[in-house]
């Protein structure tokens, strides 16, 4: 297990330069003085409040004890008191907290309402956890949904050390979910796999992702920025790579953002009825590789928790059953239906890729009219 | 004392059948001290692979292997043996008992042991690795997701379940048929009083953990969906099972805590405990209520608005009966002649960190803000207070206050007091700015970060070496203590002990009380 080519190049590179070590919560209130979402503020607001109730009493509990711990020592030639049992003093010190956790449970209790109420939202989100990314599906009136999955963009290089740490260093996605400013945004959260937790600190939403099930959760979020957050349930090898980065960005750009997302999603369409040549697979093959199948299969093919790719049995033999394993997965195993997350385009071109790369070298081409016929049997 | 009363057998035979409660006593500790090093080392490649960002020792899998086999190892090799084994030393000795009230089944109930470990920690080399999916091993990440080790894993937890089964059952055995006469219940040391509240807890719930491993076990060989949607089952009632047992656990962690800590702080207060009887209420209090708090883990599975209150409610509960307890410790001291010997440091240092992981445990309760705070490093900081803390410490605590008793020799007392400053030093560079992070939004279980939380892991990583260095001079002195310590004189050892284990010689014969003593009419508390 040990990785020693990594260890020594650790001691050679520099971090990148620290952002300022946070200590408290996220505040509800952006750099610049906006608040972010007024649930995340309460939130806060909460938090301190019993936080400072908490030091309040500590500082009473430790007081007397330090204090006794000064006075009450033998070697000042004290004589030890023997008293003990007080009624009053006893129902005091039951009776006190008892209100003091009143005073704690009504604000609690009218946040947590708020969190509660699902309705009136202006736009639904659905959010599927995947071993290991998120995919978003806006759910749209006229049943023209835009999905995309978001995987970590941050590279091996930087994972194991060989190259200087990005400043979101585990914190980038290929994709981000974007939002338009100042709309009830509902998220629709749920998983394929495992149970994952979607949650993003700055507009206070955290939701565990469970197949099967359907959570809600929403977020009203003010301020236009970059939010950054990360899955919080244990959900398997690569937990602590699946990143969840939100833009917030003004209505117009939004409706910018959709379109061109529809115009895309049209392009694929257009592109999957046409051949595309060697090279043009390999490129966009090899991104599709970086993006979901090196986690598993290794940087060059090498394998780990996935097979070997480099002189895999599968990648170099027949089509089909190579097909079958990229667009089926495996049952039982982390390998994925990759069938329903990718394009074709994109089964075609990575499926090229694997078939060519690492010295792999079949000459074989995939193309997307491959990938159609092979799903339609 | 007539012919039959031998002393022990000889050899490895007096460890194999020895039927004797100090034996098994000791056995026990031991085992759960090499279930503590063994632990400490899993915790050890976690903060090494921590220490700074990037990928450096290990892969993944494996680092998602250490956190797992270190909670399971530490939850039921380290903390829960031990207190099994102080239950046996001392239980019969508090009570004026001759042994316990079921010797064989005690040998039994340790054996089982010792193979069920080595049963889980080989799942280390198995194809597929061991199990990685946490000490709470939540579904389908235990089931469909999980290694094929998985199996091994339940039975390794079948076979603890029942060790510890028949452990309580034991002791609830001992405590309610052995007292020597006149020792009534509210005479009995609160240590035997934290046991048998203990005792019943435990044998109210092994039997749900046993349910739950086991419907694993048919979901994975046998094709039922208990926890697998797609089969008309649900992954939250994997959670809901492992919690009611799980809540109830951390109390049957921390109650025999409460009982050591209320033996000590009077011990070396020289006065009796402020509120026995409200000491005794507060225990039964916080086990009544830790059956109807268990889905405040579970706040964002998604449970219905009037669940979450009802949880929320209960929780912020506890605080009551915990507050009750802090007083009191501390009341025991004010006005005392308090000196502070190694046992007397470790529970004061209990007495603060204890406190500390119940502020932040009242924080977790408040269920909109523990949204921001579940599954984060806060949640790492927190259970660290209360387990490590509070179980970990107020064990070391005995171990020092007894264990002149045990052996009639003296441990080390500067050695003492430097392992108190080193550990108590060492635990809160590790585990303070673990709240920092946690806050700051690192989740829990991950084994790389991003790059605002590298300094407070590498605090957190040097503390944890620091604290786990400790703990070797606590080894180095327990063993110098056995085998060359100074010799103990006095039945008491303690100027201030109450109690009748210290009517006894030092160490005390092979078997003890087999005529009740006598219970003197003042309390024995
Ligand atoms: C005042 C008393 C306490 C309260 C109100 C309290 C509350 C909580 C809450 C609400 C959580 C869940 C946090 C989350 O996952 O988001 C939690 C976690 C935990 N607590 Fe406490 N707690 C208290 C005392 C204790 C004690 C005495 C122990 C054990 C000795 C303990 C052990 C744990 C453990 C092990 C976890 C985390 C389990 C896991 O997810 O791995 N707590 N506590
Ligand atoms: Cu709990």
């Amino acid at each position: 297990m040990l990785n020693a080519r990594a260890l020594a190049a650790t001691a050679l590179l520099p971090l990148a330069a620290n952002a300022q070590n946070q200590v408290n919560m996220s505040t509800g209130i952006s750099e610049a003085g906006a608040v972010i979402t007024d649930l995340g503020v309460e939130i806060y607001d909460l938090h301190m409040l019993i936080f400072w109730i908490c030091v309040v009493i500590g500082v009473g509990v430790f007081g007397v004890m330090l204090y006794s711990i000064y006075a009450h020592r033998k070697s000042r030639g004290v004589e030890p008191s023997q008293f003990h049992e007080h009624t009053g003093v006893e129902i005091a010190w039951t009776v006190v907290p008892f209100f003091i956790l009143i005073g704690m449970a009504v604000p609690a209790t009218s946040t947590l309402l708020e969190v509660y109420d699902n309705d009136d939202a202006e736009m639904s989100i659905l959010v599927t956890g995947y071993q290991w990314k998120w995919k978003y599906e806006y759910l749209d009136a006229d049943g023209e949904n835009v999905a995309f999955f978001s995987n970590l963009a941050t590279s091996q290089e930087q994972i194991y050390n060989t190259d200087t740490k990005g400043e979101n260093y585990l914190l980038e996605v290929d994709e981000p979910l974007v939002i338009p400013v100042d709309t009830k945004v509902r998220f629709l959260i749920t998983a394929n796999d495992v149970i994952h937790s979607w949650w993003v600190p700055e507009i206070a939403v955290k939701r565990d992702a469970i197949p099967g099930f359907i959570n809600e959760a929403w977020s009203r979020v003010l301020a236009e920025g970059v939010y950054r957050g990360q899955c919080t349930e244990l959900c398997g090898s690569y937990h602590g790579f699946m990143p969840v980065v939100v833009h917030v960005v003004s209505q117009g750009e939004f409706d910018d953002w959709m379109a061109a997302k529809k115009g895309s999603a049209a392009a694929d369409a257009a592109l999957a009825a046409t051949e595309l040549s060697v090279d043009e697979l390999m490129v966009r093959g090899e991104d599709v590789y970086n993006a979901s199948c090196l986690a598993c299969h290794g940087a060059n093919g090498e394998g780990g928790l996935g097979n070997a790719i480099a002189g895999s049995a599968i990648a170099m033999g027949g089509l089909d059953s190579h097909l079958n394993v990229v667009v089926n997965g495996v049952a039982g195993t982390a390998m994925q239906a990759f069938g329903a997350q990718l394009s074709d385009v994109d089964v075609a071109a990575v499926t090229t890729y694997q078939r060519n790369a690492f010295g792999n070298n079949t000459g074989d081409v995939v193309q997307a009219s491959d990938v159609v016929s092979y799903k339609e049997g | 004392m007539g012919d039959h009363h031998h002393g022990p057998a000889k050899g490895l035979s007096r460890w194999l059948y020895t039927t004797n409660h100090k034996d098994i006593g000791t056995m026990y500790l031991w085992f759960s001290f090499a279930m503590f090093l063994l632990g400490g080392a899993f915790a050890m490649v976690i903060r090494a692979e921590l220490f700074q960002p990037g990928m450096q020792l290990v892969e993944p899998g494996f680092f998602n292997q250490m956190t797992t086999l270190h909670g399971l190892v530490m939850v039921f090799g380290a903390i829960m043996p031990s207190f099994v084994g102080l239950a046996n030393w001392l239980i019969p000795m508090m009570i004026g008992a001759p042994d316990m009230a079921l010797p064989r089944m005690n040998n039994w109930s340790f054996w089982i042991l010792p193979p069920a470990f080595l049963m889980l920690a080989s799942t280390l080399l198995m194809e597929g690795g061991a199990p990685a999916f946490g000490w709470t091993f939540y579904a389908p990440l235990s089931t469909t997701y999980a290694p094929p080790s998985v199996t091994f894993f339940i039975f390794a937890i079948h076979i603890l379940g029942v060790s510890s089964i028949m452990g309580s059952i034991n002791i609830i055995a001992t405590v309610m048929n052995m007292r020597a006469p006149g020792m009534t219940y509210m005479k009995m040391p609160l240590f035997v009083w934290t046991w048998l509240i203990t005792a019943f807890l435990l044998v109210a719930v092994m039997p749900v953990l046993a349910g739950a491993v086991t419907m694993m076990l048919m979901d994975i060989h046998f094709g039922t969906s208990f926890f697998s949607a797609a089969g008309g089952g649900d992954p939250v009632l994997f959670q809901h099972i492992f919690w009611f047992f799980g809540h109830p656990e951390v109390y049957i962690i921390i109650l025999p805590a409460f009982g050591v800590i209320s033996q000590i702080i009077p011990a070396f207060s020289r006065k009796p405990l402020f509120g026995y009887a409200s000491m005794v209420y507060a225990t039964a209090g916080i086990a009544i209520l830790s059956f109807v708090v268990w889905a405040h883990h579970m706040y964002t599975v998604g449970m219905p608005v009037a669940g979450e209150l009802f949880f929320m409610y209960a929780t912020m509960l506890i605080a009551v009966p915990t507050g009750v307890k802090v007083f009191n410790w501390v009341t025991t001291m004010w006005r005392g002649a308090m000196t502070f010997e190694t046992p007397m440091l470790f529970s004061i240092g209990f007495l603060v960190l204890f406190t500390i992981g119940g502020f932040t445990g009242l924080m977790l309760s408040i269920a909109p803000a523990d949204f921001q705070y579940h599954d984060t490093y806060f949640v790492v900081a927190h259970f660290h207070y209360v387990m490590v803390a509070g179980a970990v410490f107020s064990m070391t605590a005995a171990i020092y206050f007894w264990l002149p008793k045990w052996t009639g020799r003296m441990y080390n007392e500067t050695m003492g007091k430097v392992h108190f400053w080193v550990s108590f030093i060492g635990f809160n560079v590790t585990f303070f700015p673990q709240h920092f992070v946690g806050l700051a939004g690192m989740p829990r279980r991950i084994p790389d970060y991003a790059l605002q939380f590298a300094d407070f892991n590498m605090m957190s990583s040097i503390g944890a070496f620091i604290y786990g260095a400790s703990q070797l001079l606590f080894l180095y002195n327990v063993i110098a203590a056995i085998v060359a310590g100074e010799k103990v004189s006095d039945e008491k050892v303690w100027d201030g002990a109450e109690g009748l284990e210290w009517t006894l010689p030092s160490p005390p014969p092979y078997h003890t009380f087999e005529t009740p003593p006598k219970i003197e009419e003042q309390p024995a508390h």
